[in-house]
């Protein structure tokens, strides 16, 4: 446990995380391995863990009919994923598949709600550390959506 | 073949009269993108300083401005161009053999004297690469006088990568970093997808002793430029080259006036200290 709390806290997304919290958030965590091309989950499952990518990479896909997947972000070593843990209704609502050998920390996500509820402070703090990602992708997705590199000469 | 310094003398002396070239070569090189290989009839070298523009005829047709996106140490004139207008389309279309008008080469370069001693980061959107492989190939031709040295290249799908051998061949060098991210891939693509913006978040660099030159759409380069400020270059320490609708070339014209600067005569590359207040004028 001592191992995975320092995993935890040496992580980008809760370094600095004071130690009481650590301790908490440690209960709702394990290590996990994906192999490459692996899926991590499917769009329409169930959204019980949050993930913080110790190592490797993984692809967030969309499948659409006649085009088959297609991966709108991958994300990397110190990076998170599957942040709809967060809300109802705990759905995934794309796929993520790891495209190479992937580490990273499995945070139940029932569990870290619980937490969360209990332990406002904590929530607070997890919530400060959440909406920066949340805000980045929001950001880059619209980026994306202006679709900005083909009209330049 | 007429001597380097009077075909230079020559255009300075008439900047609005075009020299004529023809074409030694034509490649495809992305989805309406093609390179052109060109050849002075006057057997002239052609000398320019990477980021430098020429304002290239299609006889009959008109004028563009198009950046040089060759080696300026060596080999024929490069230009590469996407067709998106009647001009740059003509200009496509030319064949082996046929003629072209060149005017200059015009404009302020890269700062290359500036990043000497430094650790260069070079962020590409899209076309914007053209403009910045002349100075890829200064930094690597002269890979001595630079710190670290690296490129990250965002394009819009995968078949869209500009110059793709190229950048693999540089991807495979121990001497460059290079990342690759694009918008949009099926699921056959092995790299990055996500905006340029999500690679300098994961940039391991020194911004002290950093600089960064950046081309591509404005508003990715308005983002690329705030993204390197997060990560401590100085707004002094971030060039741009900028897109305008450039004619004359030499700042009479005023087509390509941007607040109280010409692109064409101050710039094209700016740093992102001068651009920031213009950047954000929704009228400019």
């Amino acid at each position: 446990m001592e191992n995975l709390e320092r995993i935890l806290s040496e992580h980008p997304f809760f370094a600095g995380l004071d130690e009481s919290f650590v301790k908490l958030a440690c209960g709702c965590a394990k290590n996990v391995r994906m192999e490459a091309g692996q899926f991590v989950f499917h769009e329409g499952e169930a959204a019980d863990q949050f993930y913080l990518i110790r190592e490797g990479r993984v692809a967030l896909q969309i499948s659409a009919p006649g085009r088959g997947a297609s991966t709108f972000l991958t994300l990397g070593r110190g990076e998170v994923f599957g942040v709809n843990w967060l809300v109802p209704p705990y759905r995934w609502v794309y796929d993520a598949k790891a495209l190479e050998l992937t580490r990273a920390i499995a945070m139940d996500a029932t569990c870290l709600r619980n937490k969360c509820e209990a332990d406002h402070d904590l929530g607070y703090d997890i919530m400060k550390r959440l909406m920066p990602v949340l805000i980045e992708r929001l950001h880059t997705t619209r980026l994306q959506f202006l679709d900005l590199y083909g009209s330049h000469v | 073949m007429v001597p380097m310094s009077e075909a230079a003398d020559f255009q300075r002396a008439q900047p609005m009269v075009p020299r004529i070239a023809h074409v030694r070569r034509r490649r495809h090189d992305a989805p309406d993108v093609w390179t052109l290989e060109l050849e002075l009839t006057d057997g002239a070298h052609f000398d320019y300083a990477p980021g430098q523009f020429n304002m290239l005829t299609a006889f009959g047709v008109g004028e563009a401005a198009i950046s040089v996106s060759g080696d300026p140490a060596a080999g024929p004139l490069i230009h590469t161009i996407r067709a998106v207008g009647p001009v740059s389309r003509a200009l496509t279309q030319l064949g082996p053999g046929e003629p072209i008008g060149v005017r200059g080469p015009f404009g302020a370069g890269w700062p290359m004297a500036q990043a000497e001693g430094r650790d260069v980061v070079v962020v590409a959107g899209g076309l914007g690469l053209a403009p910045l492989r002349p100075a890829l190939y200064r930094l690597l031709g002269e890979r001595a006088r630079y710190g670290k040295v690296t490129l990250l290249f965002g394009a819009r799908r995968p078949e869209d990568i500009l110059f793709r051998h190229e950048v693999e061949s540089w991807r495979a060098r121990f001497d460059i970093d290079v990342d690759v991210t694009v918008d949009h891939a099926g699921s056959d693509w092995r790299g990055h997808v996500g905006v340029v913006t999500t690679l300098i978040s994961r940039l391991e660099i020194e911004p002290a002793k950093s600089i960064a030159m950046v081309c591509g759409p404005e508003v990715m380069m308005r983002f690329v430029a705030l993204a390197l400020m997060d990560k401590g270059i100085g707004e002094g320490a971030i060039y741009l080259s900028m897109e305008r609708n450039m004619k004359c070339a030499i700042g009479h014209c005023g087509h390509c006036q941007l607040g109280p600067t010409f692109i064409c005569r101050d710039g094209p590359v700016f740093t992102f200290a001068r651009l920031r207040p213009l950047l954000t004028v929704k009228e400019l």
